[in-house]
């Protein structure tokens, strides 16, 4: 498809070239002053110009198809998505196709899938374009019948007339439609009457999940396609000094052995490329080359000694300050009553169930691109000048992904299929194996809080600090100032407690180092919580107050009361047991508040386990209830996995942990029961794939305080040994 | 090189490759079937989980040769229209998120309800303990387990 046409008015795009064929919508951001413009959203100006995004189309035998901008990790867009255009469009969901966009900045603006912004970021636009899309089917029937449009309604794909009960399929109204001018004044349904929004609608995509049919980058297949692997230096900043390729090119199958280099933001990564007519051709001709690596010039950290670092910035290092009020550390010398704490939280890996891959097809000054993969347009952007091309001669196609969780925004293994694409003029498919994806990077960043806080006689929070230690994923871009602050210093606290503190100072000390580090479902939220939760409950218990009395005290906006008051009620909170350990975490991620309460007790051997954890989640306006429920459970269970289970370590400059049989997972019997809850209110959309999981490991860590009087500062911990 | 003879999914394929070479890769690279999935290559994950001779095994470790002339069945053989009453279920349950994990998943699965076609906790939890999820669907898994054998006793009983 292509778009040929200007705008007609000022506010929609149509596609002139389908104007005889299917009535088509859209909105994106102006590209250099060119016919194009944004959905005004009613009363929203502030959207003009920014981001932007899907356009539906409407054809003949009245199917629509929506062209998502964003992909499908399994948090649910190719759900949600439609189910909105749905409702206003009044058609069935199946009659909703939905394909995924091709990586393109100039007409969708931003598509990268992170931050929890998919809806958020765009339901309002959403909505309008399937109502004004529904407004011209409407006006187009009137217009045949020659009667008022005001005796007309739409329903389940039809126009129909109400004093005569005529009928018209919408696909026998698109050629009329398309020529008419988009309405700028059509009204938005009250939620109250909404029939596919905030219903648990099943997904479309559960069905080419359940039979092998979906086809993720791993399966994609194009013709005359070679596989690689790619023996890539273990360390962050080697390089390969020499290369003996004669036993690898003698394994059958193995086609080229070429050296190859990647960027890992602002370094090039070194490796070998192994290419076959299949995959484990590729891997056996791997297993043969004899490769020496160039290891000078860089230090070979291991955990301990970032650890280490880490501790002593917290203490004395001087912080970069983000954001402050009053004079915290005045209050808190002169205080009576205060509590000082150091909380860690350990480097992550993603290990996303599919492992990396991208397929790259250069030839004739083009470059085509398949993988799973959460920012098309940022791979376009940055492929397109390694290779000597302009973006647009790089196409960028997005398949279903195995998982994504932040890792798959990275750009270095598109980068490798492209440049080994154009080295070897074939189409290719690299493929990282379980011990590349895992032990190469980009991790979660370790981190190192440091907590103080004073309370005044009548035990209300005088002051607070943090002082967090860790690698700022910003300084790694090259030309990246190194003397700014961690702006995702405040990640996961409670926005309201701002107002309510006095005084208040948060602070990073940046680590320096070559291990790279990148978004980590909820990112900064899901460590930065561990220490402010915990934190918050250390200073409840000095007060001598229930913790989640404490934090009402400092809460001054109904709102979080109202997700806070649920809480407590279904979870018992004031009728827990003597032997039953209660503990609370609330947090705010995305523009998301979620109260989590874990349960703990003793097993018979004495030992501590989960019974039940109770979530809810206030994420404003919401699509679909059953989706969220599946978010936040995944969180929870993803979180738990990061709190008592894996870690990576690194040891001489390598990453350890290299596969699940040491990088542990959670599995079935590891899951507690989880109860959710929804809060139904009007509030503006917030995130729903990552805000549940920075409040878990917290909410335990209290729970088992409450329960054994041991406080935990450091994950994971095993639950065996506690 | 060695010629092998499969049998996967009641047909029969006759394939050219290294003996050794694990049957997983066979599957997709060779005989094109892209619905069993490599996860981590060392029996650890279960993302790569068919059926032998009715038996639930991690194919990334099992070389080709040891298999040929075997039943196999793959996520493509338990049904291609989701008619099967763990496919149904598995929808029913909306179990999948990211979905790669889950074609070991409903392997493992149909080879429990096949064997027992009323599974306990117990029974679930050690049929299903070796299969990783990364998105956490592990609490629908176990109810969608409970749906498919309703199911099938349903389909029982009515008979």
């Amino acid at each position: 498809m292509t778009i040929t046409s200007r705008i007609s008015r000022r506010n929609f795009i149509r596609i002139s070239g389908l104007s005889s064929v299917a009535l088509t919508l859209g909105f994106y951001i102006p590209s250099k002053g060119k016919g194009v413009a944004v959905i005004k959203t009613a009363g929203d100006a502030a959207h003009q110009g920014i981001e932007l995004n899907a356009w539906i189309s409407v054809d003949k035998s009245g199917k629509v198809t929506i062209i998502n901008h964003r992909s499908e990790m399994g948090q649910g867009s190719f759900q949600s998505v439609p189910q909105i255009i749905a409702e206003e469009l009044e058609v069935d969901l199946n009659d909703v196709n939905i394909e995924f966009a091709q990586g393109s900045q100039t007409l969708y603006g931003s598509q990268i899938t992170g931050g929890s912004s998919t809806i958020r970021g765009s339901y309002r636009r959403l909505l309008q374009l399937g109502a004004t899309a529904r407004e011209m089917l409407i006006e187009a029937a009137a217009k045949k019948w020659n009667v008022s449009k005001a005796d007309c309604y739409a329903e389940k794909g039809q126009v129909i007339h109400k004093p005569s009960g005529k009928k018209y399929g919408y696909g026998d109204l698109v050629e009329e439609a398309s020529k008419a001018t988009p309405p700028t004044d059509v009204a938005l349904k009250d939620s109250k009457h909404y029939k596919i929004i905030r219903k648990p609608m099943p997904r479309q995509d559960t069905p080419l999940k359940t039979n092998g049919v979906a086809v993720f980058g791993l399966d994609k297949r194009i013709p005359g396609m070679l596989y690689a692997v790619v023996e890539r230096n273990p360390r962050f900043l080697g390089k390969v000094k020499s290369f003996d390729d004669t036993a690898a090119k003698a394994v059958p199958g193995v086609k080229h052995v070429i050296p190859v280099q990647m960027n890992v933001f602002s370094h090039k990564r070194e490796g070998i490329a192994i290419v076959a007519d299949n995959l484990w051709s590729a891997m056996q001709g791997r297993k043969a080359l004899k490769v020496e690596w160039d290891d000078s010039g860089f230090e070979h950290h291991s955990t301990d000694q970032l650890y280490a670092k880490m501790r002593e910035d917290v203490k004395t290092g001087t912080p970069l300050s983000f954001r402050t009020k009053g004079d915290a550390s005045k209050v808190f010398n002169a205080a009576e009553q205060k509590v000082e704490a150091i909380y860690e939280t350990p480097y992550e890996s993603h290990s996303c169930m599919e492992p990396v891959n991208c397929i790259a097809h250069y030839h004739d000054n083009k470059c085509e691109i398949w993988g799973p993969i959460q920012g098309p347009d940022w791979v376009q952007a940055d492929v397109a000048p390694m290779l000597g091309l302009k973006p647009e001669d790089v196409t960028v196609n997005m398949t279903f992904l195995g998982g994504g969780f932040g890792r798959k925004a990275f750009l270095d293994y598109p980068h490798e299929a492209a440049v080994i694409s154009k080295a070897i003029k074939s189409p290719v498919q690299v493929v990282w194996t379980r011990e590349d994806d895992m032990t190469q990077g980009p991790f979660r960043p370790g981190m190192v809080y440091q907590c103080k806080g004073s309370l005044t006689d009548n035990g209300s929070i005088s002051s607070y600090e943090t002082r967090m230690a860790g690698q700022n994923m910003d300084h790694q871009n090259r030309g990246a100032d190194h003397g700014s602050y961690n702006s995702s210093t405040t990640e996961g606290f409670l926005e309201t407690y701002l107002n309510s503190l006095p005084n208040y100072s948060f602070g990073d000390v940046p680590l320096e180092s070559p291990i790279p580090v990148m978004w980590w479902r909820s990112v900064y939220s899901s460590t930065n919580a561990f220490a402010f939760e915990s934190f918050i409950d250390e200073l409840a218990v000095k007060a001598k107050k229930d913790p989640i009395d404490f934090r009402k005290q400092h809460i001054w906006d109904s709102r979080y009361h109202e997700l806070i008051n649920k809480l407590e009620i279904v979870s018992g909170w004031k009728n827990r047991k003597a032997n039953e350990g209660y503990g609370v975490a609330i947090t705010e991620c995305f523009s998301t508040i979620v109260g989590e309460v874990v349960k703990v007790s003793k097993k018979a051997d004495g030992k501590v386990k989960i019974d039940k954890v109770w979530a809810v989640m206030d994420c404003g306006w919401y699509v679909n209830p059953d989706i969220i429920r599946a978010q936040i459970e995944g969180s929870i269970v993803m979180a738990l996995g990061a709190a008592t289970i894996h870690e990576t370590n690194f040891k001489d400059g390598k990453a350890v942990e290299s596969n699940f049989n040491v990088y542990k997972m959670p599995r079935m019997t590891d899951t507690p029961e989880i109860e959710v809850h929804i809060m139904d209110n009007e509030e503006k959309a917030g995130g729903v794939g990552e805000p549940s999981l920075p409040p878990f490991a917290p909410a335990l860590t209290n729970a088992i305080y409450d329960l054994t009087g041991r406080r935990i500062r450091k994950l994971p911990f095993l639950l065996e040994t506690v | 090189m060695a010629t092998i003879n499969l049998k996967i999914n009641n047909q029969a394929v006759t394939i050219d490759a290294d003996p050794k070479m694990p049957l997983l890769w066979a599957i997709r690279d060779i005989v094109g079937l892209t619905g069993t999935k490599y996860g981590c290559g060392i029996a650890q994950c279960g993302a790569c989980t068919v059926h032998l001779n009715g038996t639930p095994v991690r194919s990334c470790s099992l070389p080709v040769s040891t298999v040929a002339n075997k039943e196999i069945t793959t996520i493509e053989g338990i049904s291609s229209d989701n008619s099967h009453p763990v496919q149904q279920a598995w929808i029913q349950e909306q179990v999948p998120q990211c979905g790669y994990c889950q074609s070991g998943q409903i392997m493992a699965a149909t080879a429990l309800l096949k064997k027992n076609s009323n599974p306990n906790d117990k029974d679930i939890d050690a049929a299903m303990q070796g299969h990783i999820c990364r998105c956490g669907t592990y609490p629908r898994i176990r109810k969608a387990i409970k749906t498919a054998s309703l199911i099938i006793n349903q389909k029982a009983s009515v008979k």
